[in-house]
């Protein structure tokens, strides 16, 4: 999923500080589950801005909806009628909800209330960590379903830097070394011989240094 | 001007820190956990124990049950504090609504700083069903604090601008 953290509410109010009547819009789907941007989390936040706009004498007007999915034109329609009351938008969706918002309103100002940080999965409760860089050509079938591209710190390709320090990363001691959970796994899956596979230098062109990236799926377009 | 050892009066008050406001009785919402705090004000009642009375008792099934949507609510509506009172560390009934109570109860004291409410018209406590006596205490601290820092500004806004309406 896309894990995101919501922005400190000092710098939410400075963004809106020019509006007077704001919706905020949340996201049923990654958002939710990381615990950043859903209905409750909005709630919350909505709070905290009007409370903090009303001790500046500034008072605000939020109106809250959280639809399923702010990423799916489909789902956007159902702002149509809120957006129409207000004078701008504040979305608590991903960096690609936020856009998508934007482009449905092209006539309405449009501002994110979440960092967006990566994609990742739940380590333990309110504990996210990233396991995806979305490279565009996984590689994880060599690395036995561990990926030194995400989650070594130095994206080696062919084995550990030799600087782990107890099984864990030089650079962070916080992180397991990528490396060593490769090992580990690939010896209990018995395919430690794809150790010995020199893995080429990867094609980088697939990812998103090229800038944005597309994906069609001719099979499925009407 | 009465001057004490070269500080004026109002220097020596200044210097021992505000003064509580007398002139005005503090409103405190205390979401007490039905396992200890309720039964612990029931005692306090049979036991005919004073507390002040700007006190609003509102029982809860466990403070694991308190959404932070329910304090900030009470902050917004015009609350001067806010009490939490659950289990003891290690004795709630649902094993540890009351430790995830007090992080929340942690988060929001941090939102009330960051707006400027102040976090100290929130606090916490953790009691058993019979310190009747601890319960009391707790709301005469919460209630001098309170009048230290003053009434809520949210609900001076709210007071005047409900009679500003026709």
């Amino acid at each position: 999923m896309i894990v995101a953290s919501p922005k400190s509410i000092t710098e939410l109010k400075s963004i809106i500080a020019e509006h007077k009547k704001v919706l905020f819009v949340g996201c049923g789907t990654c958002v939710t589950v990381c615990l950043a941007g859903g209905e409750r989390e909005v709630s919350i936040i909505s709070y905290a801005v009007r409370m903090a706009r009303k001790l500046d004498r500034n008072p605000i007007e939020i109106a809250q909806i959280t639809i399923e999915r702010q990423c799916e034109n489909e789902f956007l329609k159902d702002l149509a009628e809120p957006a129409s009351k207000v004078e701008a938008i504040v979305s608590f969706g991903c960096g690609a909800g936020v856009q998508a918002i934007a482009e449905r309103f092209p006539d309405k100002p449009v501002y994110a209330g979440l960092n967006t940080q990566f994609l990742g999965v739940l380590e333990e409760q309110a504990i996210w960590t990233e396991k995806c860089l979305g490279c565009g050509n996984c590689m994880l079938a060599q690395f036995g379903g561990i990926c030194p591209v995400t989650r070594c710190a130095k994206r080696l390709l062919n084995g550990p830097c030799g600087g782990s320090l107890e099984t864990r990363c030089e650079v962070d001691s916080d992180r397991p070394c990528a490396w060593q959970l490769i090992y580990t796994r690939l010896k209990n899956i018995g395919q430690l011989e794809r150790l010995e596979e020199v893995v080429p230098p990867k094609d980088w062109s697939s990812a998103w240094y090229s800038g944005a990236r597309k994906v069609i799926r001719k099979e499925h377009q009407v | 001007m009465i001057q004490v050892s070269g500080q004026t009066a109002i220097e020596n008050q200044r210097a021992a820190g505000p003064s509580p406001q007398t002139d005005w009785d503090p409103e405190v919402i205390a979401f007490c956990c039905n396992y200890c705090a309720f039964s612990a004000a029931a005692l306090a009642g049979a036991k005919r124990m004073q507390y002040p009375a700007g006190v609003r008792i509102i029982s809860i099934p466990c403070t694991g049950k308190l959404e932070m949507e329910h304090i900030l609510e009470a902050f917004e509506k015009g609350a001067d504090g806010v009490l939490v009172v659950g289990c003891l560390e290690g004795g709630c009934h649902y094993v540890e609504g009351n430790l995830r109570a007090k992080k929340r109860t942690d988060r929001i004291r941090e939102v009330l700083d960051e707006i400027g409410l102040g976090s100290g018209r929130l606090k916490m406590v953790n009691l058993s069903d019979s310190m009747a006596s601890l319960f009391v205490q707790q709301i005469q601290d919460i209630m001098g604090t309170i009048r230290v820092l003053g009434p809520n500004p949210l609900g001076q806004t709210e007071k005047k601008e409900s009679a500003g309406r026709i």
